[in-house]
């Protein structure tokens, strides 16, 4: 299908300065140090790039294992369409993970000392090992596109070799790469959770719980196809490739089953500690609480059941965008606006920080760009191609 | 037997040899601050301060105090940081100092995030930095020293020895003044119990020491890490089930059960 483009791509070029800029305060941070260009003190130590970069992160690239989940496990072949782009914007999630903390980490020319000093007691430990393992299953689990784009290349070294052998090899181990994925995706949500679970003093009691981690674990499964809905429908403005409407209302009420249960969770959790009066008694901490509840998961729960929303592409979207932004909410509430901070100390992130985590978001999505044009994106594209 | 410090407030003159003496035991600089019309200085803890005395005027039972407070690493029993930190930086040594290493550290600062009582500091304005906190001067402690605050202490407000007696001692000190002091060890239950001792007349939470549980904060943290295992096998097992059904449902012409059974027994 040929698309007609702009002749000048307005959206590359923004995105290209921004990851420049980006690239720019990078190398500020590591000549000058994390005090002079971020806003991080010992009051505040975790900034921007662990809410935003890790916590929002790490839950939104749940869509990979959410739908590769959906699709080879439980054999649901209408989302097959949309289980690639949702395993290459996890694999870029989790790429942006791993580059934000090795700008957040204040030695990060160590990090491979945790491959050597285990502490097997710290959920973070957990972590980063699970981020670790997954992106390495996430990068397999995407080859396919790549091997089958290399084969069809009619270039001078490339083609000599089979490149239908290592995606051979791959097909074969799919569905445990798949299972191994789910396993992973399962322990390190929930640990981004149980590392909460070491501030009972500092956390406050709306959010904290001994069931965090699980709650960790909903929100995720939750906002996976969520992000899937918001995903291909940015990309099919810009490519042309529409989603099915069945798709895609189709996640949507998988979405509103997961957060009615999220829901149901957080109300019976605070009903067993007898803490459900601070929700109206808590101020102003309350409030914050009300506005990812109300956003992330009340509202999209209505609107998802609703059968005009449904059989409509752009209220499929915006609910889906609620979603998102409640789940951004919920993790900047736990990891920063409801996590007590030292006294005598503030915290506004600097310009630098901002700089950083935007570059890195425009730097994945200029890699979604190119992978949408030179990689074969979608099963009838490929088969088609194949067919061809 | 592990040791321990009683910090005895209506004992302390706020003299502030400790800091000096830390700064001079850990060659620490000193800090350029600004002046606040306030003996106390510095403000804050911070790498370059792991320990300062806080100034405190305040009124309680209708009088005047003017209590003084050591802040420092307070070496818990079961710490935050050393379950939090995934290298294993933080080690509580069976003597009872909470001990830090750079040649583990990542710098990730979850120890920071994770104290409850706001100790660890890091080298903000250094490119490479470290984690710094009172090392309860442990180096001092093997060579069969008192940490360097406790030997300079002029009125014996700091007393070092065995956690347990001087945990007694605090007890008898507060049975024989029951005016002179408030009936509250801070540290003997706080988050399950800390090497460092505070003895007060006011209340600790007028002092500003944080109001914490008397159960260790990471109790929840190793039930969740726990449950890696099983949810490991656990989850693997599920999944394994539903495509294994799943898979068996979708075969083609295996629409009722009997013929299926048949399909699967044809091999054998």
């Amino acid at each position: 299908m040929m698309i007609n483009r702009r002749s000048i791509p307005v959206g590359t070029i923004i995105l290209t300065v921004v990851v420049l800029l980006g690239l720019v305060t990078m190398i500020l941070r590591y000549i000058y140090g994390l005090g002079a260009t971020t806003n991080m003190s010992d009051g505040r130590a975790w900034g921007l790039w662990i809410s935003f970069d890790l916590y929002c992160g790490v839950a939104l690239a749940a869509g990979g294992f959410t739908l590769a989940g959906i699709v080879y496990i439980f054999g649901r072949e209408k989302y097959h369409t949309v289980a690639r782009p949702a395993i290459l914007t996890a694999f870029l999630g989790y790429t942006l993970v791993i580059l934000a903390l090795l700008v957040d980490l204040g030695e990060p020319w160590y990090i491979w000392r945790f491959l050597f000093n285990w502490n097997i007691h710290s959920p973070l430990f957990e972590v980063s090992v699970c981020v670790m393992t997954y992106t390495l299953v996430l990068a397999l689990e995407f080859s396919p596109a790549v091997f089958e784009r290399l084969s069809n290349l009619d270039f001078p070294v490339i083609r000599r070799f089979n490149w239908r052998i290592p995606l051979r090899v791959i097909r074969t181990i799919q569905i445990p790469l798949v299972i191994a994925g789910i396993v992973l995706s399962t322990l390190h949500q929930s640990s981004l959770g149980s590392m909460l679970l070491m501030m009972p003093e500092t956390l406050h009691p709306l959010w904290y719980t001994p069931i965090l981690p699980i709650l960790f674990l909903f929100s995720a499964v939750a906002v996976g196809p969520a992000m899937v809905m918001f995903e291909s429908t940015l990309s099919s403005r810009v490519f042309g490739h529409k989603l099915g409407l069945d798709v895609m209302s189709g996640l949507g009420k998988a979405t509103a089953y997961v957060l009615g249960l999220y829901l149901l969770l957080k109300i019976v959790d605070l009903l067993a500690r007898g803490d459900l009066a601070l929700v109206a008694t808590a101020y102003p901490q309350n409030l914050l609480w009300w506005g990812e509840i109300v956003i992330g998961v009340i509202l999209p729960i209505i609107f998802f059941s609703m059968p005009s929303v449904r059989k409509s592409r752009t209220m499929l979207f915006w609910s889906a965008v609620l979603v998102v932004l409640g789940l951004v909410f919920n993790r900047f509430n736990v990891s920063m606006l409801a996590l007590e901070i030292r006294p005598g100390f503030t915290y506004i992130p600097h310009w630098m920080e901002f700089a950083i985590s935007a570059a890195l978001v425009a730097d994945a999505m200029l890699v979604i760009f190119l992978a949408h044009r030179l990689l074969p994106m979608h099963e009838e594209e490929e088969a088609a191609a194949e067919s061809g | 037997m592990s040791k321990g410090v009683l910090y005895d407030s209506t004992k302390c003159i706020g003299c502030r040899a400790c800091q000096v003496a830390c700064k001079q035991w850990n060659e620490m600089p000193a800090e350029t601050t600004t002046n606040t019309g306030s003996y106390e200085n510095p403000p804050k803890t911070s790498a370059y301060t792991l320990t300062k005395i806080r100034f405190n005027e305040l009124e309680h039972d209708g009088k005047f105090h003017w209590v003084f407070t050591k802040i420092q690493c307070m070496h818990c029993e079961h710490p935050a940081c050393a379950e939090a930190c995934l290298v294993g930086a933080f080690q509580k040594t069976p003597e009872g100092a909470v001990v830090y290493d750079d040649n583990k550290c990542i710098g990730c600062r979850y120890c920071m995030v994770a104290c409850p009582f706001g100790i660890p500091c890091y080298q903000w304005d250094d490119p490479t930095p470290w984690v710094r906190k009172c090392s309860f001067c442990a180096d001092r402690q093997a060579g069969g020293l008192r940490p360097a605050c406790v030997t300079t202490c002029p009125t014996g407000a700091l007393k070092y020895g065995e956690r347990d007696d001087l945990i007694a001692e605090a007890h008898q000190r507060i049975a024989a003044n029951r005016d002179k002091y408030v009936d509250h060890i801070y540290g003997e239950h706080e988050v399950g119990g800390t090497s460092w001792l505070y003895l007060s007349p006011v209340p600790f939470e007028k002092l500003g020491m944080p109001v914490v549980g008397q159960e260790a904060v990471t109790v929840n943290v190793e039930r969740a890490v726990g449950a890696v295992p099983p949810v490991l096998v656990g989850v693997a097992a599920v999944m394994s089930g539903i495509y294994w059904l799943v898979k068996r449902r979708q075969q083609p012409g295996g629409e009722d059960a009997p013929s299926k059974k048949e399909q699967v027994e044809v091999p054998k």
